[in-house]
């Protein structure tokens, strides 16, 4: 293992250490294939959807683009329809927002409380925030509340509130509140008369950035992805949103003629001018690059949560 | 939702515990003397209970709640017109555990059990073996550039919903104009209808559940690797071990916990099974692939989204899962605690 040493015989030693150089080719060309095999479906669906339609249909998908098979057709066609999709894209990043943080100031609220271990309440709430790791009413029980009894069917909090919190965020929380920020500061608060609400609220908040940034990230990935819970509580299309789009459109893309504009010409015309499969791949590419695009400056913060929820344990 | 698999560092807590008493000693005995007297309840408690209220109710709410509604698993859960929920659940009628031999009676149950457990084991073992195997590999590598490309890459899947994989997998499995038949074809083969051969889809839900997970739990393993004090390789190197034993007797044990909590999490997990994998890759669990990708969760849900089956069974199903699950994590955990008290989660 190629550690940097400072002292020199260190440097020596792990120079002594290192791989065989063609053992390092063999590694990086096999790295690089798993590497491609991750990342290339992405670039062959943008592929498809810039095919045209009447090669795809001939000929099946196409691996490469040249002149004679491309077409914008599909991204015209969706320009086109882009109320559907804008207003699912605004749907997305409302209970994106307002999830992530809602999530984030009910996750750290807990973590600090159970983080303060004189407090009467402490093992109780421990105790209350454990048992749903082991044990839970089961997906049939949930639907059952919160369709029945918490009427949260076809409203926007039904995407929002059943995801805010987790266990696993919360024990995050409080295990890095417990480790990271010194009694001294919360003690002296106190001392100048401050109470627990503002010492929250004005001291541990503003120093705990990395963690909230990175139970933030957990929750706006997880809210951003979420398909599940459109699938079973949302009936009215004016609450789906891009992902649960894409699912309802996988087998019929009507989802995206029943728009309003599309009441001003007859869907079947609509329909039968569309270019199906490039447009339905379109979409799929639309949905896929925000996330592509933007992961890889916050992979770090995942990969500390990660090992934070992990190795403490 | 709430119920989530992770650990509970409740054992390290209590180390903490005792190091923030020996580190507040001296100004705990300061504060202790004067008062004497120390009040139950104090200012202090309220506020802290105050700022705990939301998120509790919250867990109330969404995790406890739904524990009652198990009650619909033992009853015949007909709708009393004009009451709401709660008076047609308490109007209907005890039926004890005839939703449940319904359950166990089913046709698909024991193929829905076996998909399930099989293809749980078949992913704790390679979620072990192969993103170790890697992480070790990959932190040979010469060069830290080439090394974090391949992770960004790697990771990338594991940011994509399974509604979007669905997509790229139809874009290779798909019959007539898919990639993967294209490749058959300029062999000199034959189209293979995929989305109707149920005998392919055990190697394409494994090949996608590895191809999902692999580079973030490589990475995982990896943070752990970089955090293993370098002086042991060099100690082994003076003492002129090669690559594989420094492999094999220093980073392999230095995993060793990390490693075991994984396992445990997952055997808790042997029960349940990603939603997503098996019922959007496969389109729908529809047949003729349900005999083959049909898990207890993609029963569950089917039940729940079908019109002739009863909550009442539906919930039964849901809650044997529930109590299996919370079974298996609890003694999984026993059995590690008595071998390696240190590498337990409780």
């Amino acid at each position: 293992m190629s550690k940097k040493t400072k002292a020199v015989s260190g440097d020596t030693l792990s120079r002594l250490n290192r791989i065989h150089p063609a053992t390092n080719f063999l590694f990086n060309l096999m790295f690089l294939i798993v590497a491609l095999a991750c990342f290339l479906p992405i670039i062959f669906i943008f592929i498809i959807s810039i095919t045209d339609n009447d090669i795809i249909r001939k000929e099946g998908y196409q691996v490469f683009v040249t002149a004679r098979t491309f077409s914008g057709s599909a991204y015209e066609y969706l320009w086109g329809q882009r109320q559907t999709i804008l207003h699912a894209l605004w749907v997305s990043t409302y209970v994106t927002a307002i999830g992530t943080v809602l999530g984030v100031l009910l996750t750290s609220l807990m973590g600090y409380v159970l983080s303060r271990t004189e407090h009467k309440l402490n093992n109780i709430l421990t105790i209350l925030v454990f048992i749903p790791m082991v044990f839970g009413g089961g997906m049939t029980a949930s639907y059952v509340i919160n369709s029945q009894v918490l009427h949260l069917s076809d409203t926007m909090w039904v995407l929002i509130i059943p995801l805010a919190v987790s266990s696993f965020n919360v024990t995050i929380a409080r295990t890095f509140f417990r480790t990271t920020i010194p009694d001294g500061i919360i003690e002296s608060a106190k001392i100048d008369g401050a109470s627990q609400w503002t010492v929250f609220f004005k001291i541990i908040l503003p120093i705990s950035k990395p963690v909230l940034a990175t139970i933030g990230l957990f929750l706006a990935f997880g809210y951003w992805n979420d398909w599940f819970q459109a699938k079973l509580y949302i009936h009215t299309d004016d609450l789906k949103s891009l992902q649960a789009m894409l699912d309802a459109m996988q087998n019929n893309l009507e989802f995206l003629t029943k728009n309003p504009t599309a009441l001003l010409t007859s869907s079947t015309d609509l329909k039968r001018n569309m270019p199906q499969e490039s447009v339905r791949m379109a979409i799929a590419f639309v949905v896929a690059v925000p996330i592509a695009c933007v992961y890889p400056f916050f992979q770090k913060y995942f990969i500390s949560g990660l090992t934070v929820g992990a190795v403490k344990g | 939702m709430c119920k989530l698999t992770t650990p509970f560092p409740a054992k390290s807590e209590r180390k903490e515990k005792v190091n923030r008493m020996q580190q507040n000693k001296a100004p705990a005995k300061v504060q202790a003397e004067p008062p004497k007297k120390k009040r139950w309840w104090t200012k202090d408690d309220t506020e802290l209970t105050i700022l705990a209220l939301p998120t509790t109710v919250w867990y109330i709410l969404f995790c406890y709640l739904p524990m009652f509604g198990i009650i619909l698993a033992f009853k015949d859960y007909t709708i009393t017109p004009g009451a709401n929920f709660l008076t047609s659940l308490l109007n209907s009628k005890w039926v004890g555990f005839e939703n449940f031999k319904y359950f166990f009676g089913l046709q698909d149950f024991p193929q829905i059990l076996r998909n399930t457990l099989l293809y749980n084991i078949v992913f704790i073992i390679l979620d072990i073996v192969l993103p170790v195997t890697l992480a070790i590999l990959i932190s040979n590598i010469y060069s830290k550039r080439k090394s974090k490309t391949y992770q960004t890459l790697m990771f990338m899947p594991h940011f994509m919903s399974w509604v979007v994989v669905s997509y790229f997998v139809y874009a290779f499995l798909v019959t007539d104009k898919g990639l993967l038949n294209a490749i058959i074809r300029a062999f000199g083969g034959q189209n293979i209808p995929w989305y109707s051969t149920p005998a392919a889809w055990p190697f394409i839900i494994v090949i996608m559940h590895v191809w999902k997970t692999i580079g973030y739990k490589m990475v995982v393993y990896l943070a752990s690797i970089t955090g293993i004090d370098s002086s042991l390789y060099e100690a082994a190197v003076l003492d002129g071990a090669s690559k594989f034993q420094q492999a094999r007797y220093i980073t392999i044990p230095s995993l060793r916990p990390i490693i075991i909590m994984m396992f445990i999490l997952a055997i808790g997990g042997i029960f349940s099974s990603d939603f997503g994998l098996f019922y959007q890759v496969s389109r729908g669990a529809q047949q003729p692939l349900t005999p083959m990708v049909a898990t207890l969760d993609v029963k569950v849900y089917q039940m729940l989204t079908s019109n002739t089956i009863s909550l009442g069974k539906t919930s039964a199903a849901s809650l044997f899962q529930a109590v299996v699950g919370c079974i298996t994590i609890l003694s999984a955990n026993a059995i590690v605690r008595k071998f390696d008290r240190t590498s337990a989660l409780i």
